[in-house]
């Protein structure tokens, strides 16, 4: 077993589902239960060997790269095919190959229109080659690729199957996130010249710590660097494209969007940002930090502003991410460590509420709050189902957003030695600050969705039902993880610790 | 030891419960209240077992000597402190250095060393030395000097940072004050149980509610158990969740929903001064959530002063929020939204007192933070006393009965506080205890009372003359009301007294300082108890009927916790007479033996100095209370004080007096309608509009000002310069058409591409820059 994962673990979990998509092509359109079919086992092999990778992992050394695959690759630029996990990637490989085929199950009765399940699976199929290869990527150049891999199928599942406004949505998705990478890549190439090895491999470059590249070179690739991740993340300002993207979006893309797409950016920061370059994440660290607590209570004020329940989620996001940021930017082991949990966390509780969101929306045909009502008394379970996944978000303790955002704040209080004090600790009180009005929009948004008695015009709907089969099998795991991870957080902080260790480490110049 | 080392079973238990409950409660013939009541049936014995075996192991003898003896029930692993202490008495048995004060770490490695004479305060770190010797002393004082022995197990909870020296734990942290929060607990939801499996019989969600009863109960066993603060915080959340989903257990009507909102946001306010509180514990004890290790290290110096005020200020917001202090009192009357047994529970006699047992919890941080000994004010000790006065204000003039007994709450809960913030630790955790009987009982008869009067809480215009109706009702609620007002020999006699005493009286010197101005307000705070307490008692007992139908008495379910509860109310004071009163002496078998059972003595605790009784206090107190009794009795059933009828309408001031009390200090249109609007209101407007006109303004400006420009471009440089070059010698006929033809179509193509020369051309920029 370890062998096989040794040898071909990484290369299948990546190119697996790409593989379901090939196949997929070559089978008639017609024929669409094979069609899932082949989408289910594709991202079900995937997610099989994320178990394995699970099971299978040298916990006591996740601080090191594990199951390294290195082979030549395009040797002209001197950039290698090298993949492997450590304790900051495995969880969200985990996170990835679990959220893929919840969302192909999801999607068994509740294609989007204009239908089609053979292109809409095929292409969620490569969005899952493009996302796990992000996490699995050891060389810059690889990365890359895999990072615009991702662009492309999340472009035609806003276009072709998003709501009304889905051409403005997904261009402009397509062209903020473009300009991101264009910028990221140049800093890549600065890197790669600056450097004194002129390698792309990653494990070189975080082992040279951007000892041999200047101080104020340092400062500004990582300025290229924190456009391109930053965008990603989405970080104050640059999240216009989120809100638009998520509420044009279909529900599955949505629930992608939110609980994987995002953390391309904050494990950009982690994985190659801080560690590459700890002189210009010095540099830039308070910046970050005041942006991120912008964000937190930014993102919480146009919250409480919505009428839409999917842009209300929306930029709540905008709000947690905040927190993650906050977090990455004390440099500190406590800080990434709450980073990774807050990720993930974030994915599993962000993904339940646009999944119930969807789910919404197919059955009453509108998002509008003010429209909504007594989803309780209409479909209680799919009612309690949000109430849990709302507290969840607001980072109710026992739940897993707690371990993200309490340790977040935390980590605040003593950021790493050259970062001030006084600046961190102050944002950590306004951070707190944001955890009050985000449970003041989740809750308000509640109430107004779920209590009270349900509208006229939706009392005796018949379209209203409570949660199906399809539904109940694709949220489950996600419900029960939520729960599981907030009494049990070291499920994840046994990965990260080690991993965070060593890049709080790196960036701090330890 | 067996129940000492497994206290976990109990909340573990109620955690089954709401499991079973909320998956099977539905197909179970009594729709699942069974299992609740089971479930927490079990864990009273249970926690009464652990009780005796506490009484036991806290008597024993204690072999060995000092700190590291008294510690030898705290598993490895639970606290830093501990570890090392364990590690230093080896080290002196072996090393045979029986004194190792300014004893110089010579060797590098030992890390234990330098931390030890810091965490023992036996350091000559100046001011720090002085309590810290004081509470050595004390610990291995004389023979009869009994050292506490807390019981700690704890497990692995994650490990974030140097691996290591960074392991987060959660477990059980068992002594005297925890297996008295057990007791009470678990007896009070017992009660309660039994209680709402008749009064919410026949419930929209019965089954739920027994669910949620059960997490409650869980979440605060978890809570009271708690060995790390991360575990408190946890905990403390939780029952802040079920208050929530209880209070707006009838979620259909706007009203209940908006009070669940309102305790759940307003609380939330003041958790932000616990998480920042922990946070800074968190670092100050070098990294540590332990709560041994806090203690440990506040009580004997080993944090500095000024973090340990900045702590507990910030802790003491959360106490506000969560103890119902002012100012975040607010949520609090509304919270009687919920069925009544909920209020009774979670709203008068446990989750409410979290705050109070958090404080008691981490003392030695507040003890040392706010310097409560030799001083006469601090932040604590005015919150609640302020509390304690202005709350018992507020019960006058309400009507609905609920009402009253939630701002008598309040009152209370400000005595509990106030006491902490003058050292009176024993006195405010045995007013805890005796409170929640009488309150649970008063609230619990409230239930009963509206049960009869067709489920209105309105005292003035729906009760009356009950006490013939419903008289197993009535004699429960004189006889807590009698406790609560503070009447001898009842249960809240002895309790407040002791809280008084611990001020100081108005002549002499209290235990820890001379904390005068909180104990007139105090006495104010006792005075009006009685007030209100006794118009309550006319309104809903006395006079004539005004509500419609027949009442009747309740049933047995309802009556019987009445009984029992009344009865333990009035008679749990006995737990702690004093040692002598003038000149009786009671025998030591019997006097003090709550502060036996419950205080702890030793090195994770504060050195206290506690009040004598002091009768002339005593009497004083119980004179007001009587006159208050006697002066309401006067003017409500005898129609005595003529004048004073009918005050507020002919008296600017009277009525100026009643407005702000009847608008409760104009604290809830500060909140609601100023804050919370204006949040709600412009703040999220303009965050909005920025985000939709100047954010995305910027955006889509940029995105139009780039196709502008690239068509500029495209028509200007590409066709004429460039193209014009190329195809400068052909120039035909055609080519004005050529162009038009070109602008017309692949629009779509000609964006995209003048993006990526947008983005090349920053990049180039970018690259200049660098190189």
């Amino acid at each position: 077993m370890t062998d096989f994962l040794n040898d071909w673990g990484l290369i299948l979990i990546t190119f697996l589902p790409l593989a379901g998509a090939l196949v997929m092509l070559a089978v008639p359109k017609e024929s669409e239960e094979t069609q899932k079919t082949i989408a289910l086992v594709a991202s079900g092999a995937a997610f099989a060997l994320g178990v394995a990778f699970l099971i299978n992992f040298d916990y006591d050394s996740a601080g090191v790269l594990q199951y390294v695959v290195d082979n030549e690759w395009i040797p002209i630029i001197n950039s290698r095919f090298i993949l492997g996990i450590d304790g900051i990637s495995l969880p969200l490989l985990a996170l990835t190959v679990l959220i893929v085929p919840l969302v192909i199950i999801y999607s068994w009765n509740h294609i989007p229109s204009p239908g089609n399940p053979k292109a809409f699976l095929a292409l969620i199929l490569l969005l899952e080659t493009g996302m796990v290869g992000t996490f699995v990527a050891q060389d810059l150049i690889l990365f890359f690729v895999f990072f615009e891999i991702v662009l492309l199928p999340m472009f035609f599942i806003i276009g072709v199957w998003g709501g009304p406004d889905r051409k403005y949505a997904s261009i402009k998705f397509f062209l903020f996130t473009l300009f991101g990478s264009a910028l990221m890549i140049v800093s890549f190439l600065a890197l790669y010249f600056m450097s004194a090895e002129q390698t792309f491999d990653m494990r070189i470059l975080q082992e040279l710590g951007g000892l041999d590249i200047a101080r104020t070179t340092q400062i500004l690739i990582f300025g290229g660097m924190f456009l391109g991740f930053g965008i990603k993340v989405p970080m104050f300002p640059f999240h216009t494209w989120l809100p638009d993207a998520h509420t044009q979006a279909p529900t599955q893309g949505s629930v992608i969007l939110a609980a994987v797409l995002l953390k391309l950016g904050t494990y950009g920061f982690v994985r190659i940002a801080l560690p590459l370059l700890p002189e210009g994440a010095q540099w830039w660290a308070p910046i970050i930090a005041v942006l991120a607590v912008i964000g937190i209570i930014y993102g919480a004020l146009a919250c409480l502003a919505q009428t839409d329940m999917k842009r209300l989620i929306a930029f709540s996001s905008v709000a947690h991410m905040g927190f993650v940021m906050l977090a990455v930017a004390t440099l500190t082991d406590f800080g990434i460590n709450a980073a990774v949990f807050g990720m993930v966390a974030h994915g599993l509780i962000t993904g339940m509420l646009f999944f119930v969101a969807g789910s919404i929306k197919e059955r009453y045909h509108t998002l509008e709050i003010s429209r909504l009502g007594g989803l309780l008394i209409s479909a209680p379970k799919l009612g309690w189902i949000l109430g849990l996944s709302a507290m969840a978000s607001l980072g109710l303790p026992g739940l897993a957003g707690f371990w993200g955002e309490f340790p977040a704040i935390l980590s605040a209080y003593e950021p790493a030695p050259m970062l001030s004090e006084p600046l961190f600790r102050t944002l950590m009180v306004i951070a707190a600050l944001g955890t009050v009005l985000a449970a003041g929009y989740l809750l308000w948004m509640y109430q107004r969705t779920a209590m009270g008695t349900p509208p006229e015009e939706f009392a005796d709907d018949p379209e209203i039902t409570d949660v199906n089969t399809a539904e109940w099998i694709s949220w489950t795991p996600m419900l029960l993880l939520i729960v599981v991870l907030g009494f049990f957080p070291s499920l994840i902080f046994n990965m990260t610790n080690p991993a965070a260790t060593a890049i709080a480490a790196a960036a701090t110049g330890g | 030891m067996w129940f000492l080392t497994h206290a976990w079973i109990i909340p573990a238990l109620m955690a089954l419960s709401f499991l079973l409950i909320l998956f099977f409660g539905k197909k179970m013939p009594k729709k699942g209240s069974e299992i609740g009541i089971a479930a927490i049936g079990i864990a009273f014995i249970l926690a009464l077992l652990t009780a005796g075996s506490w009484y036991t192991h806290n008597n024993e003898e204690v072999e060995g000597h000092g700190d590291a003896a008294a510690m030898a029930d705290v598993q490895e692993g639970c606290s830093n402190e501990v570890d090392h202490l364990a590690a230093e008495d080896h080290g002196e048995e072996t090393e045979d250095a029986g004194d190792h004060e300014g004893e110089e770490p010579t060797d590098v490695g030992d890390s234990d060393e330098g931390t030890d004479d810091h965490a023992l305060g036996q350091s000559d770190s100046g001011e720090y030395a002085a309590p810290a010797a004081t509470s050595t002393a004390v610990a291995s004082e004389g023979e009869e000097e009994h050292v506490t022995r807390p019981v700690v197990r704890c497990a692995a909870w994650a490990e974030i940072g140097t691996p290591g020296s960074s392991l987060i734990t959660w477990g059980t942290m068992v002594d005297g004050q925890s297996v008295l929060m057990l007791v009470v607990v678990t007896l009070i939801s017992l009660m309660v149980f039994i209680y709402s499996s008749e009064y919410v019989s026949g419930d929209r969600r019965y089954t739920h509610y027994f669910a949620f009863l059960s997490l409650f109960s869980a979440s605060m066993l978890f809570f009271v158990l708690a060995q790390s603060t991360i575990q408190m915080i946890v905990g403390w959340e939780l029952v802040g969740v079920c208050s929530f989903v209880l209070i707006g257990h009838w979620w259909e009507e706007k009203p209940n929903s908006n009070a669940a909102l309102k305790a759940f946001l307003t609380n939330r306010v003041g958790d932000i001064g616990l998480l920042i509180g922990v946070a800074i514990l968190y670092f100050a004890a070098g990294r540590s959530f332990s709560i041994l290790d806090l203690n440990i290290l506040a009580a004997n110096g080993g944090i500095s002063h000024g973090i340990l005020l900045v702590a507990s200020v910030c802790l003491i917001f959360a106490v506000m929020s969560k103890s119902g202090q002012f100012i975040l009192h607010t949520w609090l009357p509304d919270a009687m939204a919920g069925p009544t047994p909920v209020s009774a529970l979670i709203h008068a006699a446990t989750m409410v007192v979290a705050g109070i047992y958090m404080v008691a919890r981490l003392y030695p941080v507040f003890f040392e933070g706010l310097s409560i000994s030799g001083s006469s004010v601090n932040f604590l000790a005015i919150v609640g006393a302020v509390t304690a006065m202005f709350g018992a204000l507020l019960a006058f003039v309400q009507k609905d009965i609920k009402k009253v007994l939630a701002y008598s709450t309040i009152s209370q809960l400000g005595f509990m506080v106030t006491a902490l913030g003058v050292g009176a630790w024993t006195a405010a955790l045995f007013h805890l205890f005796t409170h929640a009987m009488f309150k649970a009982t008063l609230f619990l008869g409230a239930g009963s009372l509206s049960n009869a009067a067709h489920h209105s809480f309105d005292m003035v215009n729906d009760m009356g003359g009950m006490r013939k109706v419903l008289p197993r009702t009535f004699w429960t609620f004189i006889v807590a009301t009698a406790a609560l007002a503070g009447i001898f020999p009842l249960s809240g006699f002895w309790s407040k007294d002791e809280i008084l005493a611990g001020h100081g009286s108005l002549f002499s010197a209290g235990g820890n300082g001379t904390y005068h101005v909180m104990l007139v307000m105090l006495l104010i705070g006792a005075f009006c108890t009685a007030a209100y307490m006794t118009r309550t008692i006319w309104y809903a007992f006395y006079g004539e009927f005004r509500g419609h139908g027949t009442p009747h008495e309740s049933g047995s379910r309802i009556t019987v916790p009445l009984i029992i509860l009344a009865t333990l109310g009035a008679v749990v004071g006995v737990l702690n007479l004093p040692e002598e009163i003038g000149p009786f002496t009671f025998p030591e078998s019997i006097s003090l033996q709550f502060e036996h059972f419950v205080e702890p003595v030793g090195a994770y605790f504060p050195t206290i100095s506690h009040a004598e009784f002091n009768i002339p206090l005593a009497i004083f107190s119980l004179a007001l209370a009587l006159s208050a009794v006697l002066l309401t009795y006067l003017y409500y059933w005898k129609g005595a004080f003529k004048f004073l009828h009918g005050l507020s309408e002919r008296n600017r001031v009277a009525g100026l007096g009643k407005t702000i009390l009847v608008n409760k200090y104009y604290f809830d249109w500060l909140y609601t309608d100023v804050i919370t609007g204006f949040v709600k209101g412009p703040a999220a407007r303009a965050t909005n509009w920025f985000n939709q006109h100047v954010l995305d303004g910027i955006v889509d400006g940029t995105a139009k000002g780039a196709v502008v420009a690239g068509q500029f471009v495209y028509e200007n440089i590409d066709q004429k310069v460039v193209d014009g070059a190329v195809n400068g010698a052909a120039i035909t006929t055609s080519e004005a058409g050529g162009v038009l033809r070109h602008l017309q179509t692949g629009r779509i193509q000609q964006y995209a591409a003048l993006f990526f020369a947008a983005a090349a051309l920053l990049a180039g920029v970018f690259v200049v820059a660098i190189g």
